[in-house]
């Protein structure tokens, strides 16, 4: 066999150099999160005690403050969300997945898409001049109507995949036996969904969790403790942000212990997505077992 | 549709077969009205910025857009000094965000080894999940003191001629603010570039390789041009969300309004002073023209996302 000519040095230097960069890239941006979660773990951690969990913040200079009223308060808030969010939804993702040939379907999916990628600052002003405005004061309602309009498309987009990857037969096999549309979709569609919807349900409540901008003019923040949501509230992300812009160095250590609380309950909320497809699929595949 | 004979054998009895029906109406019905709460959603935002913002509308016109006065107490609102600094610091981390982001991606789809591939894509994964208010307190605690300290002595040192980095150095500045950015936005690129490049036919890739070009060379000349349409919708997504993002930017870019040609000098954006000033709005008109604001943001947003979903769908139908 005659030997090829082999590839110019040139070129094969330009290759290997563009290659080197493309991992060196790769690398970097993964570098970046650890010097970021280094960094947060690493003051994080010095903030974190017990009562910083439980106590209300202190004025300025005096120390032991802590940010318990911020995670009821986001807890709360981040749940008022969900059940606006929640069932809406998955109900418009259902539609969208069951009648994919529709135009309305399909319009649907797109503003979805679109509804995901607008600024959340606007959706604070939209939230403010639907709920604060009108009835004259901030709310921890305002900022959980703010954070289910963020959570609504995620929730549509992920319901409709998982409801689109249901085999077609499965549908058909139920209809064939005399299951009415929506005995199919309680019956079998939902059921063979779940693991999907699930896991969309809970990345759509990690993406809002870390949410600041909108709270901003909703929920507004609160000193103190606070249950009622139609009043402001005190929320973990806005603590953060304040603490943070702020000239005091106890605050600054404040706001690094509150910033691991929130990456942690993030990254939990993801581990959890991950966690319930894995165990929810298994179910459904031994549940398919005769 | 009928429901004839259902799956236990039992044949309806004409009531039984009345509340079937009844429930498919109920359950069709309901889909339908969560559907058009969700467009009546939609829309009321866009109706609701354009009503919140009329005062300011009426009163500056199209010279909002280009008066770079804001000054709350005369009652003179212009949004210019603060669309400068969104696009210019969307700009700059969209570049940097996308140059590194589709090389990242090239690596992770065509170089890397199997499980490398999976940690380093994992980690740029999570990257995207940290919440924007933890990336300004990395910002302004960590990235503002290098950024002030080295990067824009060095910056000033090798290229003070230009006017990009004349003048006074600041540690929260425009260059801070496009760094953040990039960082929050690199994720998006990296992982739809990735998963855009493995799912091109092996054969364009075998194509390549038969005509004598190097992995690289096929990679730049014959796999990246295939995906270029989806690759320029992910930088649009990414670019939609730069312009958005609101509490990390103003915690790092330094919150002043003047148009500076000094990326090391302070900025502002057009999220950022929403953020800021719309709870000390003190008149209505002052109230009017920040909606307004938000309203230029959401028609822009709304734009640049929708312009990126629709080739990303056309890319994967």
């Amino acid at each position: 066999m005659a030997r090829l000519p082999s590839v110019p040095a040139r070129r094969r230097l330009a290759s290997a150099a563009w290659t080197a960069a493309a991992a060196l890239c790769a690398g970097g941006v993964a570098l970046v999160l650890l010097l970021v979660m280094g960094y947060v773990l690493r003051e994080g951690v010095a903030a974190l005690s017990l009562p910083f969990l439980t106590r209300l913040p202190r004025p300025v200079g005096i120390p032991g403050g802590g940010v318990g009223n911020g995670l009821v308060g986001s807890g709360m808030t981040v749940a008022i969300a969900a059940l606006m969010a929640f069932p809406a939804g998955m109900a418009v993702g259902v539609y969208a997945g069951i009648y994919a040939h529709r135009l309305l379907a399909r319009a649907l999916s797109f503003l979805a898409d679109v509804l995901a990628g607008v600024p959340s600052i606007a959706i604070g002003i939209y939230a403010y001049a639907v709920l604060v405005a009108p009835f004259g004061g901030f709310s921890a309602v305002s900022a959980s109507f703010a954070l289910a309009v963020l959570m609504v498309p995620l929730v549509i987009r992920s319901t409709e995949g998982a409801v689109r990857a249901v085999p077609r037969e499965l549908r058909e096999a139920a209809t064939a036996l005399g299951a009415s549309d929506y005995r199919v979709t309680g019956k079998v569609l939902l059921v063979a969904a779940r693991p999907g919807i699930v896991t969309g349900l809970l990345l759509a409540l990690a993406r809002v969790t870390g949410e600041t901008a909108p709270l901003l003019f909703t929920a507004f923040g609160n000193q103190f403790w606070e249950f009622d949501p139609t009043k402001p509230m005190a929320e973990l992300p806005l603590q953060i942000f304040t603490y943070a812009i702020s000239p005091y160095r106890d605050w600054h250590r404040q706001a690094w212990g509150a910033a691991l609380i929130l990456v942690a309950a993030v990254f939990l909320l993801g581990v959890a997505a991950r966690l319930s497809f894995l165990l929810l699929r298994r179910g459904n595949a031994a549940g398919a077992r005769p | 549709m009928t429901a004839a004979v259902p799956a236990n054998g039992r044949r309806y009895a004409g009531a039984a077969l009345r509340r079937e029906r009844i429930a498919a109406k109920v359950f069709a019905g309901a889909l339908y009205l969560c559907c058009f709460a969700f467009l009546l959603v939609f829309g009321g935002l866009v109706v609701e910025l354009l009503w919140g913002a009329r005062l300011s509308l009426s009163a500056f016109g199209p010279a909002f857009l280009w008066s770079t006065e804001w000054n709350p107490v005369r009652g003179r609102f212009g949004a210019a000094p603060f669309l400068y600094g969104t696009a210019v610091s969307s700009l700059i981390a969209l570049a940097l965000a996308g140059s590194v982001g589709i090389l990242a991606g090239v690596f992770l789809a065509e170089f890397a080894p199997r499980r490398i591939g999976a940690v380093l894509g994992g980690m740029i994964e999570l990257l995207a999940a940290i919440p924007s208010v933890v990336y300004g307190l990395w910002g302004l605690f960590v990235l503002a003191p290098i950024v002030g300290g080295w990067i824009g002595p060095a910056l000033q040192a090798a290229f003070g001629f230009l006017p990009l980095f004349r003048g006074t150095i600041y540690g929260v500045n425009m260059l801070t603010a496009a760094l953040v950015l990039a960082v929050m936005i690199v994720p998006t690129i990296a992982a739809i570039a990735r998963d855009l490049i493995a799912a091109t036919p092996m054969h364009y890739r075998e194509a390549g390789l038969a005509l004598g070009a190097t992995r690289w060379e096929t990679v730049a000349k014959v796999v990246l041009p295939t995906v270029r349409r989806g690759v320029f919708g992910a930088l649009m997504l990414a670019l939609g969300r730069a312009l958005g993002e609101t509490i990390a930017t103003t915690m790092v870019i330094g919150n002043r309004p003047v148009i500076s040609a000094s990326l090391l000098a302070p900025g502002y954006t057009v999220a950022s002073v929403i953020a800021n000033e719309f709870t000390e709005a003190t008149s209505s008109l002052y109230l009017s023209a920040l909606i307004e604001l938000g309203l230029i943001l959401l028609l822009i947003s709304l734009l640049v996302v929708g312009l990126g979903r629709l080739m990303l769908r056309l890319v994967l139908r």
